[in-house]
């Protein structure tokens, strides 16, 4: 099975990244874009083909490595 | 004093750091590369600059779990002292030996330059030799050193004394144009509960020879070696 993590900064953080995208748009001429956040995501090719132990794992990891809670959330979603 | 500098693929001032506890101390550092599960009794651990791992997921995130660190974040709960500069507080940060994290600058520029940071407190191992107050000038480099931690965490870390330097101009005004990297509340550097482990952004090691354009790192590693001899 396939799991992605999205990764994205927590609401209060500020994201420099997404902020000068949002000024590179408007500067194409894109008009009301009123927020831009950047976040990652990680596709992981697993050899559990059981969706709730997939996940169970994945969450693991994400507090372990993917995500530094601190400053950032994910979302886990599995494709089986 | 003995001690010991840890190598990870990719740190770049594991022998600036080398030279200055070499002249200062009058001890050449045990080198530690990145993969051993252990390594000789120390006084002091030090976790060098760079961009450990190319940065790879987040500045300090595979270092944090390299082999070595598992020994580090143990010998550090025994109280032996750690200091990490730059890339070395980012991975104490993301080792969870130190509070918060540190950001993309606000500039999302790299900056290499010399910044000053006043001294918060002289109660500690690292900082014993400088008066409160004082303004030390040292370089920094670095793209992620934008200091972050919920307004709950720097609230104790100011109640508990654990900021060890803050960002200031020239004559001690904190803060301001003085802060290169938007850093929360112009943190450069901060301890842990027990002051036993320090992480700062600028870079003393690099301000420890007059060849080097400057001394004002010089007092951390004189009073390490003082406390610790």
């Amino acid at each position: 099975m396939k799991a992605r993590v999205h990764v994205t900064l927590k609401s209060g953080v500020l994201d420099p990244q997404g902020t000068a995208i949002q000024g590179a748009l408007a500067h194409l001429g894109f008009e009301g874009v009123q927020g831009v956040r950047q976040g990652k995501l990680i596709e992981l090719d697993l050899a559990e083909s059981d969706p709730v132990r997939g996940r169970a794992v994945v969450e693991e990891m994400c507090r372990r490595l993917l995500a530094n809670t601190v400053i950032e959330n994910y979302a886990i979603e599995v494709v089986p | 004093m003995r001690s010991a500098v840890i190598v990870f693929p990719a740190s770049n001032c594991d022998r600036d750091a080398e030279t200055a506890l070499r002249d200062i101390t009058g001890r050449a550092p045990h080198m530690v590369w990145h993969a051993e599960g252990t390594f000789p009794e120390v006084d002091l651990i030090v976790l060098p600059g760079g961009f450990s791992y190319g940065d790879y997921l987040r500045a300090g995130a595979m270092a944090a779990h390299s082999p070595v660190m598992r020994e580090v974040v143990a010998r550090a709960g025994r109280g032996v002292p750690v200091l990490g500069i730059c890339n070395g507080f980012q991975i104490l940060c993301e080792s969870g030996l130190l509070p918060g994290a540190l950001m993309r600058n606000a500039s999302l520029k790299f900056l290499g330059r010399d910044v000053h940071v006043r001294v918060e407190t002289s109660q500690s191992l690292f900082t014993s030799r400088y008066a409160v107050g004082a303004v030390a000038r040292m370089p920094i480099a670095h793209g992620d050193g934008n200091y972050f931690a919920d307004d709950a965490t720097l609230d104790r870390l100011e109640e508990r004394g654990q900021i060890a330097f803050r960002y200031c101009l020239p004559d001690g005004t904190v803060g301001g144009a003085g802060n290169p990297n938007g850093a929360r509340r112009d943190i450069a550097g901060i301890f842990n509960e027990t002051k036993t482990v320090l992480g700062l952004m600028p870079h003393p090691e690099r301000a420890a020879d007059p060849l080097l354009g400057g001394t004002d790192g010089r007092a951390m590693f004189e009073g390490l070696a003082e406390a610790l001899s």
